[in-house]
């Protein structure tokens, strides 16, 4: 797709010094979503760390989810702007998506197409993948439509 | 041992309220002449201040302070982790602990903000890349406090059924004692229903009066211990308990918080089960209550987390009829708190919860015997304290 849901100029992620979120950035690149999983207790870690929350190990892998679909777990409706790139950008929502597939994971994102109104909690969504090609970096982020 | 009932708030200190970047004082000015204001209260030589306590990286630094003071000694300096308001009490408890261990007889907790000279509090630096746990959020224009805390909200309202006017009595509330209040930015604008509803959209369902102002100024508090309190100019606000923390899977604020087990929180379940434990009383004993209103939802569910109603009576309690001082069932933020008098990012607030032990607040509760204050709910660590007039 060509189009962004918000203009250039916020900050681009990448993984921390320390290494962590970058399969899951690279992941996006490639359209999938990859995220942290222990390899001894299979918990699943939507912020990824050095260790294991649940067991303490730190055998820590990254694994792909079969498919790209979520559920609305929280969403905001952004109309004051506090970007200097967001002025004419709002109102934007923000959602935060459950996966279904990764128990206790939960992604943020943009909504493609915010209806206006409520929004229904509970909902399904599926990712899309929004491609960025800017000078001095290339990266993918996972933004996400309500499924009709 | 227990800190409950061994030392006291017995100096209070405020310069005036200015709006954001109003100031014509330098920050550290303010901060000096909040101190000198608290240590005059107490009726204390404010060379007699040894220990300094502070939080969310107050820039006043303590070898500074005590250079300016000209203090006898310089024995203890203590910053509470974390940002924003959530350290307000916590500077406190870290204050009396330190007096208990016999670090120093006097610590101030001290809070100095102008933001003309250093820029708006919230307002994230301009970034090209934003690694870790905030590149999770940040990218798609989730960047200020209200934006990072504001889905915790809808999420609990969802699950209670907790509807818009309970954010909006709570706003009610600080506007209406802010009237009564001469210091009050607010006063001489009273806030009504119909104003607040139509009132713009900050992130929805947060309206411009359901956040907190931004000012300019400085306060501070002086602690001692009991035995000290009692030789001294005021009636002592004796510390019951205080408490810092959270939910040890709470995160920070980007993708760790927005994975944490529990999201709908503003993370006071674990803090305000310890502050009660320590008072050896219940939110039913609670005559005045300061809550700090970051946004008014985060009100709501930390109110509720320290038990003052059950998740399906929110939307009964909060009418700013109960609200109110003298006569509502819990008087909320009594000199019009952080949206309608000052945001000192807390320290007003536990200001006001001394007054009202001391019987002179600007609306005061008759008798009021334990004074409490919830300090910034949804950071972590958030911190409270309860405060008794014996």
């Amino acid at each position: 797709m060509n189009a962004t849901v918000l203009p250039p100029g916020l900050p681009r992620p990448a993984p921390s010094v320390e290494g962590l979120g970058q399969a899951f950035w690279e992941g996006a690149t490639r359209h999938v979503l990859c995220l942290q999983r222990c390899q001894d207790c299979r918990t699943w870690q939507g912020a990824p760390e050095l260790i294991c929350r649940h067991c303490g190990s730190y055998r820590l892998g990254d694994e792909e989810l079969a498919d790209t679909r979520g559920v609305l777990y929280s969403w905001q409706r952004v109309w004051y702007p506090v970007h200097p790139a967001l002025k004419d950008a709002v109102p934007y929502v923000v959602v935060l998506v459950a996966l279904p597939q990764a128990p206790g994971v939960r992604l943020v994102g943009n909504l493609v197409n915010d209806p206006g109104g409520p929004l229904p909690i509970g909902a399904a969504l599926e990712a899309v993948f929004e491609d960025h090609h800017n000078a001095d970096a290339e990266y993918t982020l996972i933004q996400w439509r309500l499924m009709s | 041992m227990s800190i409950k009932g061994r030392v006291a708030i017995v100096g209070i200190g405020e310069t005036k309220w200015y709006k954001r970047g109003q100031s014509p004082d330098a920050e550290f000015k303010l901060c000096v002449a909040a101190i000198k204001a608290a240590a005059a209260d107490a009726g204390v030589d404010p060379r007699e201040i040894t220990g300094f306590s502070s939080y969310s990286e107050d820039r006043n630094t303590p070898a500074r302070l005590a250079n300016a003071l000209g203090v006898k000694d310089f024995a203890m300096s203590v910053m509470q982790w974390g940002g924003g308001g959530g350290g307000c009490c916590g500077a406190v408890a870290n204050a009396a602990a330190g007096i208990l261990a016999g670090y120093c007889d006097y610590a101030v907790v001290y809070r100095g903000l102008a933001q003309g000279q250093f820029g708006r509090f919230g307002q994230g630096a301009a970034l090209n890349v934003i690694p870790g746990d905030m590149g999770y959020v940040m990218p798609y224009g989730m960047l200020s406090p209200a934006q990072l805390f504001v889905m915790r909200i809808t999420r609990f309202m969802h699950e209670h059924g907790v509807n818009q006017s309970a954010l909006r009595a709570v706003a009610m509330a600080s506007y209406h004692h802010a009237q009564n209040n001469s210091r009050a930015i607010m006063r001489g604008k009273p806030l009504t229903e119909e104003a607040y509803d139509a009132s713009r959209w900050i992130t929805e369902p947060l309206h411009l009066y359901d956040c907190c102002q931004e000012n300019d100024g400085a306060a501070a508090l002086l602690l001692t211990t009991t035995e000290r309190a009692e030789k001294l100019a005021q009636k002592p606000a004796v510390l019951l308990a205080a408490a810092s923390g959270g939910d040890p899977r709470a995160g920070e604020f980007g993708a760790s918080a927005c994975n944490a087990p529990d999201y709908p929180t503003s993370n006071f379940k674990y803090v305000a089960r310890r502050a009660f434990a320590t008072a050896g009383l219940g939110p039913q004993d609670v005559d005045v209550l300061q809550c700090y209103e970051n946004f008014t939802g985060g009100v709501v569910m930390a109110m509720v987390e320290h038990g003052f109603c059950q998740p399906d009576e929110v939307n009964a309690l909060f009418t700013l009829a109960n609200l109110k001082a003298p006569s509502g069932r819990l008087p909320l933020n009594t000199s019009g708190g952080n949206l309608a008098e000052v945001y000192m990012h807390g320290l007003s607030l536990i200001t006001e919860a001394v007054r009202q032990l001391r019987g002179t607040s600007p609306n005061q509760v008759p008798n009021a015997k334990v004074s409490m204050v919830i300090g910034g709910p949804m950071v972590n660590p958030v911190s409270n304290l309860i405060l008794g007039s014996s």
